[in-house]
């Protein structure tokens, strides 16, 4: 990790340009306190970096950071913002006898607030099965062992709605993703992943949000990659993106073979990417463009 | 009117069939980093070079660097070195080598390599995110190369 942030400064002194000014333009000075139908709620979108992060970043910042003005303000008022149409959405599937014999959600978890704080801690290992989990993998296993159904598409509407109601559960909770014990093989394989460097393009994670976030791609104003902000309204595709599926939007963009939306690889990049955000709250549904 | 026809024939087989003096990807001989020859084995057009190199489809070089003598080019990016007086920094043999594969030259760098088509993780068919069908072809070919050079060497302060 060090040796490749060492060979790029090199390179970029090779070409004797200072890596100074523009190179390092700020992330949007601004707080996001949201006005919600309980009053005001203020979101830590700026912190110090969790130790583990050390030497590679010393503040995370939320997305939201990265955005205009315009999208910045969308997301301090439910009012004006557009992934509550999802929550709601996702709140009356959750009501919603669907199960092969009248299941519902409801039925066995009560209100959605019963889910309070499983955001703030997925991806996680679930400690019965030992298999890393993703939202979406629990919600699929009530889809098909509680409801009788067949499993929700990965990155279906259905499943980004119920994602964005059990997300906003946290909202205003602190991300604190396990990095150790059973964790630690999968954080691993994730945290290499985020270094690797895909495709055609030969870009990593890191090449973008880590060595180069605050500065322009085209009009793209990089971020740090952050995920707490997941799942997102992203004004571009006028709807609702997971982690998952912007991880194969991304990849796809190095010119790459991507990796499946809720395959192995993927489900340890998120648990990694969203242990890079320890610290930041969670934003429930965050707006991007 | 035969010599028309043939002529047409002719024109048509070079579209499909490389020129015998282009350098394939594997072929190119770079000395620290530069390379001499044309990979075409032609001169460059630094009229499409500049189309080029604003496409995104093809170089997008205006994506990471930006270019004072491009002005209405908007949303020049900033991760990379601006090539205002490019031209004075390297010579020809050299700015083709680091268009063709920076890597050459700048150990590690950001830059993707626009004529290679081996040694990469996970590659894919252009931006479908689907694994390629058949050979992989360079990001830009011989003679696009050629004419993003040539496009360079006009950079001169």
């Amino acid at each position: 990790m060090m040796h490749r942030k060492f060979t790029s400064r090199l390179a970029a002194t090779a070409l004797g340009i200072a890596l100074s000014g523009a190179a390092f333009a700020e992330p949007v000075e601004d707080t996001l306190t949201i006005e919600t139908d309980d009053g005001e709620i203020t979101l830590v979108t700026q912190a110090p970096a969790p130790a583990h992060l050390e030497g590679a970043l010393k503040t995370i910042y939320s997305g939201w950071h990265f955005r205009e003005d315009d999208t910045r303000g969308m997301q301090k008022d439910d009012f004006d913002n557009p992934g509550m149409v999802f929550v709601d959405r996702g709140m009356d599937s959750w009501n919603a006898a669907q199960g092969a014999n009248g299941e519902s959600c409801a039925g066995c978890h009560q209100g959605p607030e019963s889910m309070a704080g499983l955001r703030a801690v997925m991806p996680r290992v679930d400690a019965k099965t030992g298999s890393l989990m993703i939202m979406e993998d629990y919600i699929n296993g009530c889809v098909t062992e509680r409801m009788g159904l067949e499993a929700w598409g990965v990155t279906s509407n259905k499943m980004k709605d119920m994602l964005a109601l059990i997300s906003m559960q946290s909202r205003g909770e602190v991300v604190n993703v396990a990095v150790d014990g059973p964790a630690a093989p999968f954080y691993e394989k994730g945290k290499e992943i985020y270094y690797t460097r895909y495709g055609q393009l030969e870009m990593s994670c890191a090449n973008c949000h880590e060595d180069n976030y605050g500065n322009f791609i085209r009009a793209d104003h990089l971020s740090q990659g952050q995920v707490s902000g997941f799942p997102v309204y992203r004004l571009k595709d006028a709807g609702l993106v997971s982690a998952q599926q912007r991880f194969v939007g991304c990849v796809r963009d190095t010119r790459a073979e991507t990796f499946k939306a809720g395959s192995d690889e993927f489900k340890a990049l998120e648990l990694y990417v969203a242990s890079r955000g320890n610290g930041l709250s969670v934003e429930g549904v965050g707006v991007r463009h | 009117m035969h010599r028309q026809l043939w002529l047409a024939s002719v024109v048509a087989l070079s579209a499909v069939t490389p020129a015998v003096s282009e350098t394939a990807p594997a072929a190119v001989a770079y000395e620290e980093g530069a390379v001499a020859q044309s990979l075409s084995g032609q001169p460059g057009d630094p009229e499409s070079g500049a189309k080029i190199m604003t496409t995104n489809a093809l170089g997008n070089c205006v994506a990471c660097h930006q270019i004072a003598a491009m002005p209405d080019v908007p949303f020049q990016g900033d991760i990379a070195p601006p090539l205002d007086g490019v031209a004075d920094r390297y010579d020809e043999a050299h700015l083709r080598g680091i268009v063709a594969n920076a890597k050459m030259t700048f150990d590690g760098t950001f830059m993707p390599a626009f004529y290679k088509t081996t040694g990469f993780v996970r590659p894919g068919n252009a931006y479908t995110g689907k694994a390629p069908e058949g050979e992989l072809a360079p990001i830009l070919t011989a003679q696009q190369i050629e004419d993003v050079v040539a496009y360079l060497l006009t950079l001169k302060e």
